[in-house]
């Protein structure tokens, strides 16, 4: 989907720069990207990166200072009116028309695309079911619920069928139900040949919907690639926690590092918080965020799975020697090499030394990991 | 909610380069969606724009009139201006007022501004709008007017110059409304509006002709300078062709200039603060 397969890309940002009137910086600083038709590209990047002001350039609402913004092949700049023909905005601010009804909302954006009557009435009523707003279609808008007000704005920009679809943080704010609603329709445009350009700060959202994804800050493009690509950059900077007891006369530095000399372990350390409470059988997390993971991760490969086993059956085993009150120590391995393959060297060492092990966690590198070590982690 | 698995909207195809739609098929819908909108607030307008100019009528011709303060045949000049005023101060605030708020708190004149069509024209759209707006205000005081003075002057013949002035009074009344509404500040509309319509109506030969200045020549020269009198007095000219008044030639002379001049600025600044 990245490459463009010879038809020429749905946009295209060469060199793009906006400064706003007063402002010593850019907020758009030289940008360059291509979006393949039919794609689905995500535009990531802290508050404040210059995503907001790239979208308005693209879709005429700003002047670009410098540089070229192509959207259907049509200068934005040289030809707002046409390019306007071939795209829709979501903005992140309700922009509903408050004097028109719901339905009339959609129906006056079709016209001014000039959709006809007879088709911009059927398509008013397919997205209105499509997006549950039926039974509310012809209630006043300052009724509609945040929820409401996203998915109205996502049907309107649907309804003269552009070819380019910009949305701009399409599911701030809003309950996971309404959430799951619009990454879904989201998906369904892909099938229908709708590029997509989104930014989000939902990054696992974004990794599972995005072809690819540009990562801005100080509106520069910091690296660009499918999220699979991206993750891979990180290989080798997974993760392995361990919450172990020492055995009675076995010292933690001493046992920190013998496992430190596993192969495969990049860096070991001890970490300061007390392990959670309770599980003595081991758990395995894998797959989500290094920063704390979120239950299991969907492709768990087998022979992870056969090593918790094992992890569990020598967990039990080193249990047979008393702890005797002994302080549960929390160890974190950097990890060169895939985590499948050091935890079983590890838990021979454990099973040497008589630990025992309380807790494991494996932490793969996801988007949020590559957006964190791109972006720093002071707020904006 | 909706099932999230159902299949995609049947309606749609599979997306092809849409075709850009003609101009004045845009520029139509987004009329149309302004008149919707007219048509739902007209009770608004009545109330916006007739109450002043109803009770102005009624305490200088009812009320300063009837106990001989003023002459009786005040109504019947004083009526023409009215009709005037309507239409300017009309179209101003059906322009300034929602245009504030939909660029500023809702902007939700972006949907309109992501239309294909230039800004311009959405700019030259509102300005239509309120000029029809001036029209529908001045045909709503003249007969609420006639009713309230108990006679009005009427001159069939001369109706096309009236039609003409308070349509030209109602689109220089919706370009400087459009220009303040675009040019200022939001905190200083309120204190703006009051410093500009003022004026507008006290130096507009509303209540007087023109030509009867002539004993204050500073006033006169003042009144002379506001776009107001030449609406003032192309309606009075055309009600009352026998009270002296400002040749109807130079009446739409000076407010065609003004319209054209107030075009320019208002759509300019349309469309500065629209692509930013």
């Amino acid at each position: 989907m990245a490459s463009s397969g010879g038809s020429p890309p749905a946009v295209e940002v060469t060199d793009l720069v906006k400064r706003y009137p007063g402002c010593t910086t850019a907020a758009v600083d030289g940008l360059s990207f291509t979006v393949a038709p039919g794609e689905i590209f995500g535009l990531l990047g802290p508050n404040g990166a210059g995503k907001s002001t790239t979208i308005g350039i693209l879709t005429t609402r700003l002047r670009a200072s410098a540089g070229r913004a192509l959207v259907g092949g049509i200068d934005v700049v040289g030809d707002p009116v046409a390019a306007r023909a071939q795209l829709a905005v979501v903005p992140q601010h309700n922009n509903l028309d408050r004097s028109l009804t719901p339905r009339q909302n959609l129906l006056y954006h079709a016209a001014y695309h000039g959709v006809g009557r007879a088709v911009r009435n059927a398509r008013a009523d397919a997205l209105l079911d499509r997006f549950g707003l039926t039974d509310r279609a012809d209630k006043r808008i300052e009724a509609y619920s945040g929820g409401m007000v996203q998915r109205l704005m996502i049907a309107r920009a649907l309804i003269h069928e552009p070819a380019v679809l910009f949305l701009d943080e399409p599911t701030n704010g809003l309950d996971p139900q309404s959430r799951r609603l619009i990454w879904s329709r989201i998906r369904e445009m892909r099938g229908r040949g709708v590029t997509v350009v989104l930014t989000t700060h939902q990054m696992n959202a974004a990794a599972a919907l995005v072809d690819r994804v540009g990562i801005v800050d100080h509106g520069r493009l910091l690296t660009l690639d499918t999220p699979g690509n991206l993750v891979k950059g990180l290989a080798g900077r997974s993760i392995l926690d361990l919450t172990v007891t020492p055995a009675a006369l076995d010292e933690p530095d001493e046992l920190l590092r013998a496992l430190s000399e596993v192969s495969g372990v990049r860096k070991s350390e001890r970490l300061a918080a007390a392990a959670p409470p309770g599980a003595v059988a081991a758990k395995l997390r894998s797959g989500l965020g290094l920063g704390g993971g979120s239950g299991f991760g969907a492709g768990a490969p087998a022979a992870l799975t056969a090593l918790t086993a094992l992890a569990r059956e020598r967990a039990v085993a080193t249990l047979a020697p008393d702890p005797g009150g002994r302080e549960r120590v929390r160890i974190r391995l950097h990890l060169a090499a895939d985590p499948a393959a050091v935890l079983g060297p590890a838990l021979t060492v454990l099973t040497t030394r008589l630990a025992t092990l309380t807790d494991v966690h494996i932490a793969e590198p996801s988007l949020e990991d590559v957006f964190i070590g791109l972006t720093g982690r002071d707020p904006r | 909610m909706t099932d999230l698995d159902t299949p995609p909207v049947a309606a749609m195809s599979t997306t092809a380069t849409p075709a850009r739609p003609s101009t004045h098929r845009v520029f139509l819908a987004i009329l149309r969606r302004d008149l919707l909108v007219t048509a739902k607030e007209l009770w608004v307008i009545l109330v916006q724009v007739g109450l002043t100019p109803l009770f102005m009528l009624f305490v200088f011709v009812k009320v300063l009139g009837g106990q001989g303060i003023v002459a009786r045949n005040f109504a019947d000049l004083f009526l023409p201006g009215i009709i005037a005023l309507a239409a300017l101060t009309t179209a101003l605030q059906s322009v300034a007022l929602p245009l504030v708020k939909e660029f500023g708190f809702t902007r939700e004149i972006e949907d309109r501004l992501l239309a294909p069509l230039s800004t311009n024209l959405v700019a030259v759209g509102k300005l239509v709008v309120a000029m029809l707006r001036g029209l529908i205000a001045a045909a709503l005081i003249y007969p609420l007017g006639a009713l309230m003075v108990g006679s009005a002057p009427w001159q069939p013949g001369r109706l096309p110059m009236v039609l003409l002035t308070v349509l030209l009074g109602g689109w220089i009344g919706g370009g400087i409304g459009m220009t303040l509404a675009m040019i200022l500040p939001i905190q200083r509309i309120n204190i703006t509006f009051s410093l500009v319509v003022t004026p507008i109506i006290w130096t507009g030969c509303i209540h007087y002709p023109w030509p009867r200045l002539s004993s204050m020549p500073w006033f006169q020269t003042v009144t002379a300078l506001n776009p107001m009198t030449y609406v003032s007095e192309g309606v009075r000219g055309a009600m009352l062709p026998d009270v002296a008044h400002i040749p109807a030639w130079v009446c739409l002379l000076v407010l065609t200039g003004v319209a054209a001049l107030v075009t320019v600025t208002s759509v300019r600044s349309f469309s500065r603060r629209a692509v930013q």
